[in-house]
């Protein structure tokens, strides 16, 4: 497909990682914008006008919005190499069950273990040990969700690769550790050695100085601040 | 135990996700067995096939199950493909599909349930929001017969069992559907004439009890 690729996204998101992850895993060349959240762009709101968040994918001129709704069309339009989805219907409905879990639960978990406090961080951290419990069973001792290579489930929980690590050091709380969840933290290792992955993250440093920095101003908002 | 052959749907009558699931095998024509299943004493048959959730619908098929009702539909589309494609077969027309779909997930039932649960201002807030929401969705349907176009598919069986909680949710917050967005009442009307929908919409009046039913539980006045 000779159509011009651009992402719009931004440098501490993981939701504009996963994008850039799926396109670099395919081969893809694409134009990445940063947008600065503080001050959108006209051409963000006007690519989506609904939510008016990134990550949004221009192809040709025309949007793709939703990580994960992204990351499918990504595997349907490119569909020669890398495929990011299983081929099968039941392997492929049980990806996209484990994405949305990872997307409507796991995710809102961590994040708000490492933001509350009191009597909330304590429900929100049982709830989590819960979650990364169902994910240390769901690797089935495979290198990647995905299996021997890296897949849309593995993908999605890039949060809980390097954010989740990150924040939960800020916090000063430690939920994922190799000693409860030996399997998840092998995962994380082999996620981040890959030189693909490497590159469509953030630096671990840079991430941490940003949000111990705005640790206040983050933490005192509802709302996962990228 | 062996496992149970063929398709089995466990699933709640008046549950519009389980519904969407009803559609999908109805357009395409497949024999299953439907289980009804009591959501307050959950079967150990629903707990070991949804182990993270605990919800309905389940689809299992030869035994294995899959949940959440749009993963379901998808699954449904892809192996009985032969017949009344849901999903269209274009990438950016399916991601677009999926975008609005999921809109439809993250707000219709979660600002439907604040109607009929809270009552003053924050009802009416809700019911402002609620009516935004279906302006949005009347938007992106513009002129057309469908939100598929000219043929019934995912989006209108995502948004369609919804529909059958209009009177309910008009009733209790004191709006009308028609003449807040008459395209999609006209819309949801094209959809009825479909044997696949009328037969498993549940009955208007029926979800108005039920929904008086959970009133009454939740203790909310009325």
């Amino acid at each position: 497909m000779g159509e011009e690729v651009k992402l719009f996204g931004s440098y501490a998101s993981p939701f504009s990682s996963r994008v850039e992850l799926a396109l670099k895993l395919k081969g893809v060349s694409f134009e990445n914008i940063k947008e600065d959240l503080a001050n959108k762009s006209a051409l963000l709101v006007q690519y989506n006008p609904v939510h008016k968040k990134i990550p949004v994918l221009l192809h040709g001129g025309r949007p793709v919005i939703e990580s994960l709704i992204i990351l499918e069309y990504i595997d349907e339009t490119w569909d020669g190499n890398h495929a990011i989805l299983p081929k099968d219907p039941f392997e492929r409905a049980l990806a996209c069950f484990w994405v949305k879990f990872i997307d409507d639960k796991v995710l809102r978990a961590l994040w708000m273990s490492c933001r509350s406090e009191g009597e909330m961080q304590k429900n929100f951290m049982e709830q989590s040990k819960e979650y990364l419990e169902l994910l240390e069973n769901e690797l089935k001792g495979n290198k990647f969700f995905g299996g021997d290579a890296i897949g849309i489930v593995d993908i999605s929980a890039n949060f809980i690769a390097l954010w989740a690590i990150v924040l939960q050091e800020v916090a000063g709380i430690s939920l994922i550790n190799e000693e409860k969840y030996p399997i998840l933290c092998n995962w994380i290792e082999e996620f981040l050695s890959s030189e693909v992955v490497k590159e469509s993250l953030p630096e671990k440093e840079k991430l941490f100085a940003y949000f111990h920095a705005k640790k206040e101003v983050i933490f005192a908002n509802k709302a996962p601040a990228y | 135990m062996a496992r149970e052959k063929g398709v089995v749907l466990l699933d709640f009558w008046v549950s519009p996700f389980g519904q969407r699931v009803r559609i999908a095998l109805a357009e395409k024509g497949v024999d299953y067995e439907y289980k009804e299943q009591d959501l307050i004493n959950k079967s150990e048959h629903l707990l070991k096939s949804n182990p993270v959730y605990k919800k309905i619908p389940v689809l299992l098929r030869d035994g294995k199950p899959i949940s959440e009702s749009l993963i379901i539909v998808q699954y449904i589309d892809e192996v009985w493909s032969n017949k009344a494609p849901l999903l269209p077969a274009e990438p950016l027309a399916r991601a677009n599909a999926r975008f609005w779909a999921d809109f439809i997930d993250k707000k219709v039932y979660e600002c439907g349930t604040r109607l009929w649960k809270l009552v003053g201002e924050e009802q009416e807030a809700a019911k402002k929001e609620f009516i935004e929401i279906f302006k949005l969705l009347q938007g992106e349907l513009g002129d057309r017969k469908f939100f598929g176009g000219e043929t019934f598919g995912f989006l209108d069986l995502a948004l369609v069992p919804f529909v059958a909680w209009f009177y309910a949710y008009e009733t209790f917050a004191k709006f009308s559907m028609d003449e807040e967005c008459p395209k999609i009442v006209a819309w949801a009307k094209r959809c009825m004439e479909r044997e696949s929908v009328s037969k498993t919409l549940s009955d208007p009046n029926k979800v108005y009890e039920f929904v008086l039913f959970l009133k009454k539980k939740f203790g909310v006045e009325y």
